[in-house]
Order: structure tokens, then sequence, then C-alpha cells
């Protein structure tokens, strides 16, 4: 089973790969949760699979009296989720304020910060006037 | 004498009437430190004539074989003489020339500091600690130079010896660490003796070419020597302390202490003798074309560089001994007539040969050190200048390997030396009558002692040789070569090849300075015929680097957020694919598992809602395919015994899409893909990262697995944190901490977007 998750993690990353490449960031976004689903997932095989049998203490014992799962790769999906959680909706307010400034979600337009080298800094959108 | 001139020197000039009196205390007292230096290191004179030596040591970095440590020797004690003797004068000198200067403690500091760090050179025992204080000679001979800093000529020069000599010491680092190793020491009183080692080593070769790197940029030899005369931008004290005893010296020290371990083969002989000759004749050619006479005099300089380096290139006793005079030789003509000349650009407001005619009725005190140390840079007896030459010559000729080059170099770089002396300290004080702007008239005390004593120094130690004979010239000749040598140093020895040199130098020199504005003529016009100078290649190379850096910023930080994207994934797939190639640690895959009709269905799930995702042109329908991906995954953890982790996963998903859902609303529909341009590009660069994640995944899955971590978490849940899930009992206790950290991040992810969505709103209003 471990052999089937390492290609479906392949295919989750490329997948995600391919969204974050695109120029409108809202695919980005997309991809950034594919990713963050892959790491998971990554982090779940490489702790080695064992089928149904939650890593719990049966009441009584001093210790797991079966082969249980892997408990330390769960501890650890468990951070992640939470923290791609907060890394995903802090990039889709950055996304959100910056349609709302710059007036697009194409990334390649988002120059304010670094001007193209032929543009000068004037024209690009003006952060006030096009903010609606 | 240092207080009493102070307050004997009636105040003549009318810019000192002016200063304060308060100003002259801290010069002053400054004067005391090299003051006191140099008579505490003529304590240790009769140490070092009995062949002794003095080695302090302190601890730094013991793990790395870096200590403090400090040795004196007949070498050292050479170097830290002339750099405190003449650093006392300059600072006498200093404190009246740069009197009214605003920056005067500034320029004070930096001097002292310079002595510091040059004295600190010669006298480091370990090679770090030599290293730090080569370093710290560059880095402050860059604020010397620079010191004028108003001037862009000045903040030109000094970058330029800043980046030529500290390129150098670059190389000169990878070479003492080399020669440490080598030698199995980093300390050169244990190094000298490994010389025969070292010059079998396999690094040798490497090692050579690094120090040498790091001495000629250092002693400025061609080609570059360029920094040097431009470096005459400093205030004249500066150069004279430059180019006498300090910063170009400490190529020629680093030559001398690596001398008894690095000498003695084809390559040393070759490279310091070639150098050496070809850096002495073409900066006398230079030093004659010049008008000014600073510049004159700061290419005599290179030259004197070059003959040290082309006599350091011999093992005869006697050619060493012939570096180590001249050594001397020139550091008190070299800092006298630099004074002298700047006494003359105060006294007249011009260096320019053409104008200066006559001062020495004018000038008498000047003009009478001027001649002194003119006729020891000419070589004329009785000064000392004519014992080096006399032992330049004996020395050329003993060397073995290539008499007739040496002494054919230095025969015309010393002819060319006479005639610049002329030009630089004769001709200006005599015949003629001053063409100048100004009145010229003498300068005060302070300025023109110094000058004299060092001239007076030449003729003294000229008539008296065994002054220095046997207290500095031999023991330095014997630290150099690492043996017991005896040399003497007298006037007259007969007549003999030497004194015909001699003579044939003078006919030459008083020859070339008889017709000397001729040749520069010619020479100026010669020179305007070169295809390049040095001084312009340098402009292209460094105008060459920034064309370069301004390139390579265009191309890497285009502010292109998919550049940069693309950049991170390919790197990514390139260094995982060619590392798996390089290690050969690509396992293929034991066995396919038999798996149940469910899983499969999961796996299929999770598949096609990746695939739709990223084909789907409608947002909601695009969120939905993500939301059955997260669904798929959580199904995944519940099947294997992640209960937890698929209640986690559940929720956040359910959050994601119901937050992307309500970004959705206020944010603009999605464009078809389709039309994007170079999706193949995009395409197999996702394929190629996604398939270096399941080959590196299948590779660490195929190796055994290690689950004393777990285990130790199994056994040690209910005993020591009384948790029945083993799960919740790693997040809460044992990584209780890591738990905090994230709630932490969440938490400033929280704030950090409340307070965008907070600014939008505001603008908005």
């Amino acid at each position: 089973m471990e052999t089937v998750l390492a290609v479906l993690v392949g295919i989750l990353v490329a997948a995600s790969v391919y969204l974050m490449l695109a120029r409108n960031l809202l695919r980005f976004l997309f991809g950034l949760v594919l990713l963050s689903n892959a790491a998971n997932l990554t982090i779940f095989a490489a702790g080695r699979l064992t089928e149904a049998t939650p890593p719990l203490v049966p009441k009584g014992m001093l210790g797991p009296t079966e082969t249980v799962a892997n408990a330390l790769p769960q501890a650890l999906i468990l951070t992640a989720i939470v923290i791609g959680f907060g890394l995903l909706a802090f990039t889709l307010v950055l996304v959100y304020r910056g349609y709302r400034t710059l007036g697009t979600l194409e990334s390649d337009a988002m120059r304010f910060a670094e001007p193209a080298a032929d543009a000068p800094p004037s024209t690009i959108t003006d952060p006030d006037g096009s903010a609606l | 004498m240092v207080s009493l001139s102070a307050h004997s020197e009636p105040k003549t000039e009318a810019e000192e009437d002016k200063l304060p009196a308060q100003r002259f205390a801290p010069v002053w007292l400054a004067v005391l430190l090299p003051a006191a230096l140099t008579i505490g290191f003529c304590f240790a004179l009769p140490t070092i004539i009995h062949g002794g030596s003095i080695r302090i040591a302190y601890d730094w970095v013991p793990s790395l074989g870096v200590s403090l440590s400090f040795m004196v020797d007949g070498l050292s004690l050479t170097f830290a003489l002339l750099i405190t003797g003449i650093g006392t004068v300059i600072l006498i000198y200093s404190g009246s020339y740069l009197a009214c200067h605003p920056h005067l403690g500034r320029f004070i500091l930096y001097l002292l500091s310079f002595m510091v760090a040059m004295l600190g050179l010669v006298l480091a025992d370990n090679l770090i600690t030599f290293f730090v204080f080569w370093e710290l000679t560059t880095v402050i001979s860059y604020l010397l130079i620079g010191f004028d800093h108003a001037s862009s000529k000045a903040r030109r020069a000094a970058l330029q010896a800043l980046l030529l000599t500290g390129a150098g010491g670059l190389a000169l680092l990878a070479g003492l660490i080399l020669l440490g190793l080598a030698a199995g020491s980093f300390e050169f009183s244990a190094i000298i003796a490994q010389g025969d080692a070292v010059r079998a080593h396999d690094l040798y070769l490497p090692i050579l070419v690094l120090v040498l790197i790091g001495a000629f940029t250092k002693s400025a030899q061609v080609p570059f020597h360029i920094w040097l005369p431009n470096a005459m931008a400093a205030p004249t004290p500066v150069s004279a302390y430059l180019h006498s005893a300090t910063m170009v010296k400490a190529g020629i020290y680093l030559l001398a202490r690596s001398h008894p371990v690095l000498s003695g083969t084809e390559a040393w002989i070759w490279s310091l003798t070639l150098f050496g000759a070809v850096t002495a004749i073409w900066a006398s050619i230079l030093a004659l074309r010049q008008t000014d006479l600073k510049l004159a005099l700061a290419y005599t300089t290179v030259t004197a560089l070059g003959i040290l380096t082309m006599f350091l290139g011999s093992e005869a006793t006697i050619a060493v001994a012939a570096a180590v005079t001249f050594l001397i030789v020139h550091s008190l003509y070299k800092a006298a007539l630099f004074l002298v000349i700047g006494n003359i650009d105060h006294a007249t407001g011009t260096r320019d040969v053409g104008q200066l005619r006559g001062l020495a009725g004018f000038m008498p005190m000047t003009a009478i050190a001027a001649a002194a140390a003119a006729f020891s840079m000419a070589g004329f007896p009785p000064f000392l200048g004519f014992i080096g030459k006399e032992l330049k010559y004996e020395g050329a000729l003993a060397i073995a390997s290539e008499p007739l080059l040496v002494a054919g170099a230095a025969v015309l770089a010393n002819a060319l030396m006479v005639a610049v002396a002329g030009i630089v300290a004769w001709r200006p004080f005599y015949g003629g009558e001053p063409a100048t702007a100004t009145h010229p008239r003498e300068v005060p005390l302070r300025r023109w002692i110094g000058p004299a004593v060092l001239a007076a120094l030449g003729l003294t130690f000229g008539l008296a040789p065994s002054l220095i004979a046997d207290s500095l010239v031999q023991p330095a000749i014997s630290a150099i070569l690492g043996r017991k040598e005896t040399v003497k140093l007298a006037l007259w020895h007969g007549v003999n090849v030497p004194l015909l040199l001699s003579l044939l130098t003078f006919a030459l020199g008083l020859s070339i300075y008889a017709v000397h504005t001729r040749i520069r003529e010619r020479l100026t016009a010669l020179g305007a015929r070169l295809p390049f100078t040095g001084d312009a290649a340098w402009d292209r190379l460094i105008a060459g680097m920034r064309a370069l850096a301004t390139a390579q910023t265009g191309l890497l930080q285009t502010g292109l957020l998919r550049r940069y994207l693309l950049t991170v994934f390919a790197s990514f797939a390139l260094l995982i694919w060619a590392s798996l190639a390089v290690t050969d640690a690509w396992r293929p895959p034991s066995a396919w598992p038999d798996l149940l009709v469910k899983h499969w269905v999961v796996v299929a799930l999770i598949v096609a809602g990746a695939s739709m995702a990223v084909v789907a042109h409608s947002r909601l329908a695009a969120i939905c395919f993500l939301g059955v991906v997260g669904v798929g995954v959580a199904l995944l953890f519940i099947m294997f015994g992640a209960p937890d982790v698929a209640i986690t996963q559940l929720l956040v998903e359910t959050l994601v899409v119901v937050l992307v859902a309500v970004a959705m609303l206020r944010l603009p529909r999605l464009k078809p893909d389709s039309a994007r341009p170079n999706r193949h590009r995009d395409a197999a660069l996702a394929i190629a990262v996604g398939g270096a994640v399941t080959v590196t995944l299948i590779a660490v899955i195929e190796e055994p697995f290690d689950r004393s971590i777990t285990t130790f978490f199994e056994r040690a849940s209910v005993p020591e944190a009384f948790g029945r899930n083993i799960v919740n009992v790693i997040l809460v206790d044992f990584r209780a901490l890591d738990t905090f950290g994230e709630v932490a991040v969440v938490g400033v992810a929280a704030i950090a977007a409340l307070s965008l969505i907070r600014g939008a709103a505001r603008r908005r209003r």
C-alpha cells in the first residue's frame, strides 16, 4: 500500500506544481491546498501503514497489546494540517488584499514593488485609485 | 625631544595661530605611543643580537590551532623598528601638516591603528593571526587612502587598493591554510623547520602560487602595481608611511618570512626574479615619465619593491643581505623624500617639476634633508644607500641562476633611481627661480626635523654600518635564511666588480638625468600610443563585473512569481534526480501488495479529484474537486488507523472550502487555463517534480524501518503521561512545546490576516 501511496503523492504533487505555475493566483492557492495534502500523505506513508488499528492503549494496560498504527507520524501530520491551514488562510487573505489593492489576480501584473525594467513605477496600477 | 619641539617651535604659520591650544594635546599624546614602542623594541635588541628570539602566546581558538602568538626575531624586529620609528616621525609631521584639518583626530586614529596592525603583522607567529593583521592593514589602508573622502579620485584609489589587496588577501588565506596543513603546524616558528617537507609536499605549488599572489598584490608587483601610484591620493604623511615602512612592505615581509619554507625551488626563484626584475624596470621607466614629484616618487617605490622581490628570490646570503640593507635604506630615504615633497607642496602649492626651481634659498632645512635623502637614494658614498647598492651588485653576481639578468636589471633600475633622485630632490631646489604662485618659505621645525632625522640616519648608518650590521641586518638575514649568517657591511671593499658597476650606474644615471626632459617627452608620446593602460584595464574589469551583476540579477530577480516558482521547482527536480542518479539510491518497489477494492476506490477518488481540479474552468467546481481530494485523504487516514487525523482533516477541509468560497464572492472569475503559454513546459516540470517525490518516497519505504521512537511513546504513554490515546499524548505532553508553537503560528497568521482585511476595508472607505 505504501508504494501506491507514493505514486498517489507523486500525482498530487504534479497536479499542485502545475496549478502553482499558473498565472492566476486562485489556481496557485488550489495548488497550495493539494501540496499540503501531498505533504501529509508523504509523512503518513514514510511512517509505514498499519490497517485499522488506531494507536490506543487498552484500559488497564501499560502499553498497546497488539501491533498498532505508528503514532508518531500521526502526531506530526496533525501539526502539519493545522500549520498548513494557517498558511492557506493567510495566503488567501493576501491574495484577496492583493486583488483589492492592485485590481488583478494575475501574478505577472502584480509589479508594484518590482516594476518591470521597461515600465516606470508610476505607470503601474495606482494602489489607491483602482482599489474597487 | 618630542615635547620640546612642540613648545619651542614658534607658531609662525598663520594657520596655526588660529588653532585652539587643546588641539595639540592629543596629537602629542599620540606621538608618545610609537615613540615608546620604538624604545621598547630597542630593549629586545640584545636578545636578538645574541641569536635569540622572544615568543609570547595566548590561546585564541585552541580547537582550530589558532593562537594569538607573537615572535620577535631578527626579521620582525627590523620591521618593527622601522614601523615604530618612522611612525613616530610621521606622527610628529602629521600633527603639523594637518594641524588645521577638521578630521585630524580621525586621521591620527587611522594612522595609529594602521601602525598597530602593521606591527601585529610582522610580529605574528600564528598564520591565522598573521592573516587577521594582514587584512587589518588592508582595511585601514582603505580608510587612509580614502581619507579625503569628498574627492572621488581618493575614493576610487581607496577602493582599488582595497579590492586588489583584498583579493590577494583571500588567495593568501587559502595559501596559509594549505601551508599550515602541509607543515603540520600553524606557527611560523615551527613551520620554518619543515622547509624540506613543505617543498616536497604535493600542495607546494598551490601554496606557493597563493602566497605569492598575496605578496605580489600587497607589494605592488607588475601587473598589480596600479593601486600604489593611485594611492598617493592620500595625504602626504600617509603616502610616506605606506610607501616606506608599512603596507607595501608587508608583502616583502611575507616573502622574507616564508623564505626558509618556500624558497630554493625553480618556481620560487624564477617567479620572484622575473616579477621583481620586470617590476623594477617598468616602474623606473614610468617614474621617469611623471611630472608630479609625488607620483614620480610613488613609482620609485614600485621599483624598490621589484628590486627587493628580485633579491629575495635568491638563496645566496649576500643577495639576502642586499635585500635587508636596501629595505632599511629605502624606508629611510623614501619616508624622508615624501615628507620633503609634502613640505614643497605646502610651501608652494604645487608639485609640478616644471614650476619648481631654486627652492633651496627659501627652504634651506628642507633642501638639506632632501639632498641627504636623495644621495642615499642615488647610492652615493658615504650614505647607507651606497652600501646597499654595492651589496646589490655583489648579490646579483652571486646569484647562481641568472646573474646577468639580475645584475643588468639592478644596474638599470639603480641608474634610473639616480635620475629620479635628481629630478625629485635636486632639481626643485637648485638653479633658477621658483615659478609658483605663492612665495615659498621654510616650513616649521616639526615638518623638517622628521625628514632631516631620517636622512641623517641614512648618513650615520653609512658612515658607521656596524651600528645596524650586527644588530639588525645579520639577525634578519639569519631569520630569512633559517641559518646563522655573518655579513660585514663596509663602505670600502676595494676596487672590484661591484664598484665598477657603481661607477657605471652613476655615469648612466647622471646621463639620464641630463636628458631626462627629452626622455620624458619621448615616453609621454610613446605612452599615448599604448593600446591600454593598467588603470584603464582596471576600470574595464570593474565595469564588466557590474554588468555581469546586473545581467545575472535581471536573469534571476525578474519580479515574476511564476519565474521564481519555476526556478525553485526546477532546481528541486534537478537536485533530486541528480542525487538519485549519483548516489544510486533508487530502489524498485519490492512488491505491489494486494489491495482491497475500497482502497482502489479511495485512491481513484483522490486522483480524479486532483485531475479535475487542474482542468476545472469554474471556481466552484475546482473547490468541490479539492474537497473531494481532502475527503479522500481523510478516508485513507481512517482506513489506516488514524481516526484523530481523519477528524482534523475533515474539519480543516470543510473550513478551507468555506473560506475559499467566501473569498470567491469578492474575487473575479477564473479565465480558462487552456490559453496559458508554456503549458507543455509546466506540465513536464510538474511531472518531473511529482516523479522525483514518488521515487524518493519509494526509496525511503524500501529501506528498513526504525520504529524505536514510536515504541518509546507506546511504552511511556500510560506510565509517564497517564494517557491512553498515544497520538494525543504525544501532542499535548511529549511534544507540547511543538504544539504550543503551532498554536502561536496559527495565532500570528490570524492576526496578520485580520490586519490585511482591515487595511483593505479602511482603504475602501
